[in-house]
């Protein structure tokens, strides 16, 4: 199935380029993500404009960039939270929230989106736990009532997750009684229970105290190399990115500047832009 | 009916401020370390508050004759608001002074200021800002408690109303008296509110009059 | 007039007639009142949330107009419209409705206080409409509501003298028809408030325990 027709170029056809970050993908494999000359603005300020990138099934995509450059922004659109003002979005080679017919931008129903937001999960820079409810339950909750997967099953498979993270014996804590690096960790647990094909990453590490971030790293590392669900990981561990992922973008002013595989990009950044960001964090 | 609306707006008036007479004092004497200032507060603040103001409206009426004091009514009807919401407003007032960060207690120790000049200049301003909308809450419900004075002690708005209901239809005369106590709540309230925005501007982290001239619902205060 | 102030006898003669209007009529008022007033409260917060604009903004305007202006007002209003209806009866309606919209108050603050973060994560997971409110947003606005509601269903019980003005006798209302006949008001009303504030004060002190118990780490 070939992306929905649309007015702009079609990224299939457009040639690699280091400023726009679209790959020409082998005839017929369809992107796990595409951005179609999306745009977003908050009120005046423009955040993204024009932006336009394809993420491949099974990529490890790290996006950096200085605060403001629109990465959160791009995964809390492919997550929903928000929509995009222009352009299109393509999960799966089917649209998120808009679609074109015609000439005209239509939204897409509530349904249709619904069932495309199962396929995504995301974990939160603030874990975002249910403090109501007990890990467990937490994990269970969505598999049960949104995939209508039995209980038991859930339970069962939910205690997998928890030995996955390393937190067998939490089941019946509750949240509150967890540490930071516990809850983040029980957090992907959750995200993954719901078995997503795109897990979204928002700055997971940076709410955490220094000595816990490198366990929920490690957790991160094995979902990347037991898996081939598709990441996009916006953080500012650069290590980590160099081992997880097989792409970098770097963005900044809602544009891609440079990308690259993280040894290119990391250690032979073509743009100054790019060097600057790099200097500064490294 | 002009009649009672008078008397209305005198009773909310008097009884206002009285009440924030009370509280300003009440207050701070609860806010107070000083356990002789404060457990008298304490007291007075939690009696008031616990037995119901048509108590003491009957009370301040029924009672104080039988020991030689005799008040005119409207003077009754405001002591009795002053009294009790004071008692509220108090509360609101120690919340709002223990509401302003310690560190500025801490600078004004610093610069060796004296307690009246650390209250009246630093301190209470700050909590000034907090403290009104809890007050606007407190003002729109004496301004209702200024209905059941008329039942106990004279006449006001809502006595007055029950005069036009014999003359008029039922619906006409309470629809009629509904929306003046709605207007003046509303009045009141849009008061207040410009009278926040401008303590906060003196703060510095103000809004523009106009902004403050919308009307805001009024946050559930604890009563 | 008795030349005395205060005479004993007289207030064990006035308890039992103030205890009986206590239990018979404040209190059924105070806790069907409030039982209305909780559900009707929460039904407003929720469709002022869910509404469409236009009859959400209709909804605000008749809340604030009830809540803004005096109950006795509404009693009476009601009193002298509906006068087939006992005045008790109509008494708990008003009460309830009219603090319905107090209580909407709080639940809308205790839905704002729950952090965005929630809802994200609901949507993260997909999760339903009726699931985000049910598991995930409501026991946490509830545990912040709960303790304002018991403040206003005290301001409820206090309140109750007002219904007075519609014939109800109610405790102040006996303790003044006592001190007519007696001509020994300051017992009776003295008794009134001592009763008042034995029920009250143990009560706002409770709720104030429990604020702190259900408040999170």
């Amino acid at each position: 199935m070939t992306p929905s027709p649309t007015q702009h170029e079609d990224p299939t056809a457009s040639e690699p380029s280091t400023h726009t970050g679209a790959i020409t993908l082998p005839n017929g494999e369809i992107p796990a993500i595409r951005f179609d000359g999306v745009g977003k603005r908050f009120g005046d300020h423009v955040v993204l404009d024009n932006l336009n990138f394809t993420v491949r099934k099974g990529d490890r995509v790290t996006l950096i960039g200085p605060s403001g450059s629109g990465k959160t922004t791009i995964l809390r659109l492919v997550m929903t939270l928000e929509e995009a003002n222009e352009g299109f979005i393509l999960i799966d080679g089917k649209p998120l929230t808009h679609e074109l017919r015609g000439e005209k931008r239509v939204p897409l129903k509530e349904k249709h989106k619904n069932e495309m937001r199962k396929r995504i999960g995301m974990v939160f820079q603030q874990f975002n736990l249910f403090p109501n409810m007990t890990v467990i339950e937490n994990i269970i909750e969505a598999p049960v009532h949104v995939l209508g997967i039995p209980k038991p099953k859930a339970i069962e498979r939910a205690r997998e997750l928890l030995e996955q993270v390393g937190l067998p014996d939490k089941a019946d804590a509750h949240p509150t009684q967890l540490s930071g690096g516990q809850q983040q960790r029980v957090a992907i647990a959750r995200a993954l229970a719901m078995d997503p094909e795109i897990l979204l990453l928002d700055e997971v590490t940076s709410a955490l105290d220094p000595e816990v971030v490198g366990e929920v790293l490690g957790i991160l590392r094995d979902v990347a190399h037991n898996t081939d669900v598709t990441m996009l990981i916006v953080t500012h561990e650069m290590q980590f990115a160099r081992e997880v992922s097989n792409r970098v973008l770097m963005f900044d002013g809602g544009q891609i500047v440079e990308e690259g595989s993280p040894d290119e990009l990391f250690s032979n950044p073509q743009e100054q832009r790019t060097r600057d960001f790099l200097s500064a964090v490294l | 009916m002009l009649e009672g609306m008078q008397i209305t707006l005198v009773l909310t008036i008097g009884g206002a401020l009285l009440a924030m007479l009370i509280a300003v004092g009440l207050g701070l004497m609860a806010g107070s370390h000083r356990r002789w200032l404060k457990i008298p507060a304490r007291i007075i603040i939690e009696f008031f508050r616990g037995t119901s103001l048509v108590v003491q409206l009957f009370f301040l009426f029924f009672v104080l004759p039988l020991f030689g004091l005799e008040l005119p009514p409207i003077v009754v009807g405001i002591a009795g608001l002053g009294l009790n919401f004071g008692a509220y407003a108090a509360e609101v007032v120690r919340g709002s002074i223990a509401a302003v960060p310690p560190g500025q207690w801490e600078a004004t120790t610093a610069l060796s200021m004296s307690a009246t000049q650390r209250m009246w200049r630093v301190i209470f301003p700050q909590a000034w800002a907090i403290m009104i909308p809890s007050l606007n809450n407190l003002l729109i419900l004496l301004l209702k408690g200024t209905a059941i004075v008329s039942f106990i002690t004279m006449f006001d708005l809502t006595a007055s109303l029950d005069k036009l209901r014999i003359d008029t239809n039922v619906f006409f005369a309470y629809t009629v008296g509904l929306v003046i106590y709605f207007l003046l709540a509303y009045l009141l309230s849009l008061i207040m509110n410009a009278l926040e925005a401008r303590a906060k501007r003196k703060l510095g982290r103000g809004q523009s009059l106009r902004e403050s001239m919308h009307f805001r619902t009024p946050r559930g205060a604890n009563s | 007039m008795n030349g005395s102030l205060w005479e004993w006898q007289f207030v064990w003669e006035a308890l039992p007639i103030l205890l009986l209007a206590f239990v018979k009529v404040t209190l059924v008022v105070t806790l069907l009142g409030s039982a209305i007033a909780a559900v009707l409260g929460l039904l407003i917060a929720v469709a002022r949330r869910s509404a469409p604009g236009p009859i959400a903004a209709v909804i605000t305007f008749i809340v604030n107009f009830i809540r803004m202006t005096p109950i006795v007002v509404q009693l009476l209003f009601v009193y002298y419209a509906f006068t087939g209806v006992p005045p008790v009866t109509l008494g708990i309606i008003v009460f309830g409705i009219h603090y319905a919209t107090y209580m909407a108050e709080v639940y809308r603050a205790g839905i704002d206080a729950v952090p965005v973060g929630q809802w994200e994560a609901t949507t993260a997971l997909s999760m339903s409409r009726r699931r985000t409110w049910m598991a995930v947003i409501v026991p946490q606005a509830l545990r912040s509501t709960i303790p304002s509601l018991g403040n206003y269903v005290i301001a409820m019980f206090k309140d109750t003298p007002f219904l007075l003005a519609i014939t109800v006798v109610e405790m102040v209302r006996a303790a003044q028809l006592f001190g007519a006949a007696t001509f020994r008001y300051t017992e009776a009303f003295t008794l009134a408030g001592i009763i008042f504030l034995i029920a009250s004060y143990p009560t706002s002190l409770l709720i104030g325990r429990l604020e702190k118990r259900l408040a999170y780490k």
